[in-house]
């Protein structure tokens, strides 16, 4: 039975950012997050997928409250059935909750403290979430380590002594020893080599599996977004333009975004050497977004009503949303499964 | 057989036995461990690992820019096409600070770097700075210099350039940056371009568009490439050959049809596994190497691959240096599954 763990509802973000012209004067806002509304149920992997400078990173903080959003609810149902807002919590009321959500960081040479040995890395959500004597800590810790593959006769050690891969799991370790219902993966296999990343991702499906945990699954990495997801939202300038089941984008986008993203991935094919969409110029400034659709003045297919109407994200499919005037009548070039195997 | 022809099959860069060895405080590090490759005219060799193989070293070792730390032994053939120098040239031979390799560096090989934020000096504009190989190398006219300077920029795709030109790095975004680099890199019309992880820090769809451009500027000015890389999607789309490097050792070497398609040692079988691909079957676990890349410190003489292969023989694989095998022609590589002898290499 699905079980719905998070709703957020038009979520909106404002940056403030200083004026140029004068030291002075008034400073303008910049929208990072635009009218941003998806579910996520329980035990599923939700990808958020995007080039950079297109919010993804700040709509991950804002749901684990790393940055408060300016409007818009994130509304997390709790394992006892209650449903909070998480957004309008403060203090005590929030804490209670911060458990539940945890998250993993892109580079884990800086989000690790290089002065706490990796025990105390791993045992300090503990400590601070739970009210546990040294010997259950000792045991919690003991048993996460040797859950997430790392040795525990390593665990006095500091994290220097690590290489990229034994850090990304001290990571792992450490977002998951309070029992989270939803972990925050924010590029979390990026930083590392393509040997190490499977073994990460590996690591990530078998504990989901294991503990129903639910992820929200930042990346820029197509190829990895395909294998790991279950649903897929496509970002653009602070807005979703494209969110649906992992078969059905892949299988068939319906936005050119969408498609040009999945065009652009280098294949390890030397025979596929297919005819690429190549877009033309960069992400737009969001200081100073296009007008209509944000993404017509790299889009084939615009017409004058994309550069006069903005597209509403609407459902074209079974759960299938995008925001683009002419998703239906569009033709537009999924992946298809002729990946050749390797003996 | 003239002895132009005989030139003309002679590959443009010659890499013998490099060895790169760094002093550590826990003993000596074989960062790069007898490396041979040639790099043929107006074709792209792809060097690809992982982090900490050596192949960053490799590729900076040519043009001699390493730290002085690094203690480079070898020989590094380079085989000039101009008239006037038909000499071959040694360049490890070389003081790193010689007119000799000054007048290479940067004009005949140039090289692209993958932070195009800290190649570029902060404190002078896009122009000045490609402007300045133009007048080292090319011209000593300062008009004539801005007109090539504003020429490259407009080739690879960058508009409006004489507002650009005046601009300053930080006023241009990732890609524009790494197409100004690449401007500057052309700018003096090399022979070899060595392209160190030059989309890594790029967005998909800038990466798409900074290859296809180095893919028609080669196609326009004939050069050859060095590609550097991790990623076994760009080293396909772009190569014509590759070398695969593990632990400073070139473990595998083949045209790129062959090595994608018939691939010998385990650890390339393991990367080109390991890979998540788009159109993949999704319900299926990805393959993945166990452990990790083990400090080439002190290394006994043995595979290093050993730890984490699969098709480890105890006794052959851990006892003895690998030798290099040839499979065909073209396609050699360094695993003992494949050698009839089972003999060490002598070192």
């Amino acid at each position: 039975m699905k079980k719905p763990i998070l709703n957020v509802k038009n979520l909106n973000k404002d940056f403030q950012v200083k004026s140029k012209k004068t030291f002075f004067g008034k400073p303008s806002s910049v929208r990072v997050l635009s009218d941003i509304s998806f579910e996520l149920d329980e035990g599923e992997t939700l990808s958020i997928v995007g080039e950079s400078g297109s919010g993804k990173t700040t709509l991950g903080r804002c749901i684990v409250k790393g940055v408060s959003a300016s409007s818009g609810d994130v509304v997390y149902h709790s394992e006892s059935g209650e449903s909070v807002d998480f957004l309008k919590l403060k203090g005590k009321g929030a804490k209670k909750f911060r458990k539940d959500i945890q998250m993993i960081f892109q580079d884990p040479y800086s989000s690790l403290s290089p002065r706490m040995s990796v025990y105390d890395i791993i045992s300090e959500p503990l400590v601070a979430n739970f009210k546990l004597n040294k010997s259950e800590i000792d045991a919690k810790v003991t048993d996460i380590a040797e859950k997430t593959g790392l040795n525990a006769s390593y665990l006095k050690r500091y994290p220097h002594a690590f290489s990229g891969g034994q850090r990304q799991r001290i990571a792992i370790a450490r977002a998951l020893i309070t029992q989270p219902r939803l972990i925050v993966c924010d590029e979390a296999v990026s930083a590392l080599d393509v040997s190490i990343q499977a073994q990460i991702i590996n690591l990530l499906k078998d504990l989901q599996e294991q503990y129903r945990i639910t992820y929200i699954f930042i990346s820029h990495d197509l190829s990895i977004v395909q294998n790991i997801s279950d649903r897929v939202a496509v970002m653009h300038l602070g807005r979703i333009v494209e969110q649906a089941s992992t078969d059905s984008l892949f299988g068939s986008p319906k936005h050119p975004y969408t498609e040009a993203l999945m065009s652009a991935v280098p294949q390890p094919d030397p025979e596929q050497k297919k005819s690429r969409i190549i877009l033309e110029g960069e992400v737009p400034n969001p200081a100073n977004p296009p007008s209509g659709c944000h993404f017509h003045p790299r889009c084939a297919y615009r017409t004058d009503k994309c550069v006069q109407e903005s597209p509403a994200l609407r459902e074209v499919g079974d759960r299938h949303y995008v925001a683009c005037h002419y998703a239906e009548e569009l033709n537009l070039k999924g992946v298809h499964d002729d990946a050749v195997n390797i003996s | 057989m003239t002895t132009q022809a005989i030139r003309a099959e002679q590959p443009l860069l010659s890499v013998q036995d490099l060895k790169i060895r760094i002093q550590m405080d826990n003993g000596e590090m074989r960062a790069v461990d007898g490396v041979d490759f040639e790099i043929k005219k107006g074709k792209t060799l792809g060097l690809v690992g992982e982090s900490g193989c050596g192949k960053s070293l490799t590729s900076r070792a040519i043009i001699s820019i390493n730290p002085k730390e690094c203690e480079t032994s070898g020989t590094i053939i380079y085989r000039s096409e101009e008239e006037q120098t038909r000499e071959e040239l040694n360049l490890l031979s070389l003081d790193p600070n010689s007119k000799k390799i000054r007048s290479i560096r940067g004009r005949k090989i140039a090289m692209i770097f993958q932070e195009p934020m800290t190649a570029f000096s902060p404190m002078y504009t896009i122009g000045n700075q490609i402007m300045e190989a133009i007048l080292i190398h090319r011209t000593k006219n300062k008009k004539e210099a801005k007109k090539i300077a504003l020429e490259m920029l407009g080739k690879v795709g960058i508009s409006d350039q004489e507002k650009r030109f005046d601009q300053y790095p930080h006023e241009f975004s990732g890609g524009m940056r790494q197409r100004a680099m690449i401007s500057m890199a052309l700018s003096c019309n090399p022979e070899l371009l060595i392209a160190d992880e030059p989309t890594t820090a790029l967005d998909v769809t800038i990466q798409a568009q900074v290859l296809e451009l180095m893919r028609s500027l080669q196609a326009e000015f004939g050069m050859a490439i060095l590609l550097v890389t991790h990623d076994l999607g760009i080293i396909a789309q772009m190569c014509d050959e590759v070398a695969v490097m593990y632990l400073g050792k070139i473990v595998e070497q083949a045209p790129v049809k062959e090595l994608f398609y018939n691939p010998k040692h385990p650890y390339t079988k393991g990367l080109l596994k390991s890979m998540p691909r788009l159109g993949g079957d999704k319900s299926k676990r990805l393959d993945s190497i166990e452990g990790s890349v083990p400090m080439p410190i002190n290394m006994p003489p043995m595979c290093g691959f050993y730890e984490r292969c699969s098709d480890r023989i105890e006794g052959v694989c851990n006892a003895r240096s690998v030798p290099k095998t040839h499979i065909s022609d073209d396609h050699m590589v360094r695993c003992f599954l494949y050698s009839d002898s089972r003999e060490g290499d002598s070192i």
